[in-house]
């Protein structure tokens, strides 16, 4: 872990990593979207629209995942003080939102011809929402502190509560079992998908963690040469 | 500990007598839960069953938003006033004075919404099977939302328009409180086991009570240095 906590070395790594995140991002999605719009069968009572699902279940699996992604390298902040992991945070928060949106509105066009509503209050539906409300909160308290240390550490905090809500989250549809479906991928007793439709799933899954690798890497990169320019700025406005 | 007690003690004392005093926030959290909960009957019309139906929610609803109200001066007047730099420095430690302070913000803010619940359960036309409940889950309920809020309050402690964002952090972990303590009361009102609700809701008030006092502490710190 500590190896990885210089920025120069995190550079060097990401610039090899990149190259392959956007092969990876490209081949798997054009083949995922390929799938799923053209060679997976449609579903005998969903019709059609069951092709929601592969936008809509990686994007809500990548919500939780980069909450996670948070709340690592939070935890990592508050205890060994990375500045880098400090900003593995900020960098990732913007995109987990944007994420948990995705699953929220994808959720609400597949809800509408299925269920009838666009919005329910069933557990999984509110326990996301709560989590887009919890990235809101993270990079406004990023926002509203000037001191940036001190705002990547109350960031941190605060992302550590919110972690409580993730297993909230993937256990909700279990505890509550209402409209939304219970897990059928990852589950202990296997999946109860076919495989004719688990295999476009996999293959856009791949295609936005890839998405997230590069978006995520870019940020961060971004986030390091800011602030050097700030350094930098501070440095010759001392000196002249 | 007993100096760590006696110091919780005295801290709580002060800060009830302070919460009480003239513009205290205890007076003004009161007079905020009794008037946001009879501006309900103007809003939705004064049918019964509707009322009956709405009570248990709009009961919890305006509880919590009264507690939040008083949550960005939690530590916000000691901080500016220099004393929060000298609890920090009680031989004591910080973690037993965000305890107390916590303790304190309960006792005046919530306890005495708590009380006066019955009667607002009245005007609501609230059936009499869910009194009990209606105060035990408040009961409950607002000390996770005391414990919770401290967070919040600490986060935004060094700022100086903290309410809004303090609001924003806060409110997305009052929910899980606020599902449990209102279905406990609609179990009640239909007779049905509210037992379930009831430790749900404790559980969720033990976690808060744990991890409350633990990040509130480390937020002061860092806003103190």
């Amino acid at each position: 872990m500590h190896i990885f906590a210089n920025p120069a070395r995190f550079v060097r790594l990401a610039d090899k990593i990149m190259p392959w995140a956007v092969v990876v991002f490209i081949g798997t999605l054009g083949y995922g979207l390929y799938l799923a719009f053209f060679d997976s069968p449609i579903d005998y009572q969903q019709g059609e629209s069951v092709r929601i699902m592969y936008v809509h279940v990686p994007a809500a699996w990548m919500s939780m995942f980069t909450y996670m992604v948070i709340a690592v390298s939070s935890f990592v902040a508050l205890v060994w003080r990375h500045p880098l992991a400090q900003i593995a945070g900020k960098a990732a928060a913007p995109i987990g939102a944007a994420f948990t949106a995705l699953a929220l509105v994808t959720g609400a066009l597949w809800g509408k011809p299925m269920w009838g509503t666009y919005w329910v209050w069933d557990g999984r539906l509110t326990s996301v929402l709560i989590l887009f409300f919890l990235y809101l909160g993270y990079m406004a308290i990023w926002q509203a502190m000037d001191d940036e240390e001190k705002a990547g550490r109350a960031a941190a905090i605060l992302a550590l509560v919110g972690s409580v809500n993730i297993p909230i989250i993937k256990f909700s549809v279990d505890w509550w079992n209402t409209l939304h479906q219970p897990a059928s991928v990852m589950r202990l007793d296997g999946s109860t998908i076919d495989g004719s439709m688990l295999w476009p799933l996999f293959m856009m899954a791949i295609a936005f963690q890839a998405y997230f690798v590069i978006v995520f890497f870019w940020r961060m990169k971004l986030e390091i040469d800011r602030r050097k320019i700030a350094v930098l700025r501070l440095q010759e406005v001392s000196g002249s | 500990m007993n100096a760590s007690f006696a110091i919780m003690i005295s801290v709580i004392m002060r800060d009830v007598r302070l919460g009480w005093s003239q513009g205290g926030t205890g007076t003004m959290s009161l007079s905020f839960f009794f008037i946001a909960v009879t501006l309900f009957p103007f809003g939705v019309g004064p049918e019964p069953q509707v009322l009956t139906r709405i009570a248990p929610g709009v009961i919890w609803v305006v509880a919590l938003l009264a507690c939040l109200l008083s949550l960005d001066r939690l530590y916000q007047a000691d901080y500016e006033d220099g004393s929060l730099d000298d609890l920090a420095l009680s031989p004591a430690g910080l973690l037993p004075v965000v305890i107390a302070k916590i303790l304190a913000h309960w006792i005046s803010t919530s306890l005495p919404l708590v009380l006066l619940s019955p009667l607002l359960g009245l005007l609501m036309n609230l059936p009499a099977e869910g009194y009990v409940q209606l105060v035990l889950s408040l009961a409950i309920g607002t000390l996770a939302l005391s414990f919770i809020g401290s967070i919040g309050a600490a986060l935004t402690v060094a700022m100086r328009r903290g309410g809004v964002l303090l609001s924003l952090l806060v409110l997305p972990l009052y929910i899980p409180s606020l599902i449990f303590g209102v279905t406990g009361i609609d179990a009640a009102i239909m007779g049905l086991d509210v037992l379930p609700h009831t430790a749900l809701l404790s559980a969720i008030t033990l976690v808060a009570v744990v991890l409350g006092p633990i990040a509130s502490a480390s937020a002061i710190r860092l806003a103190l240095e």
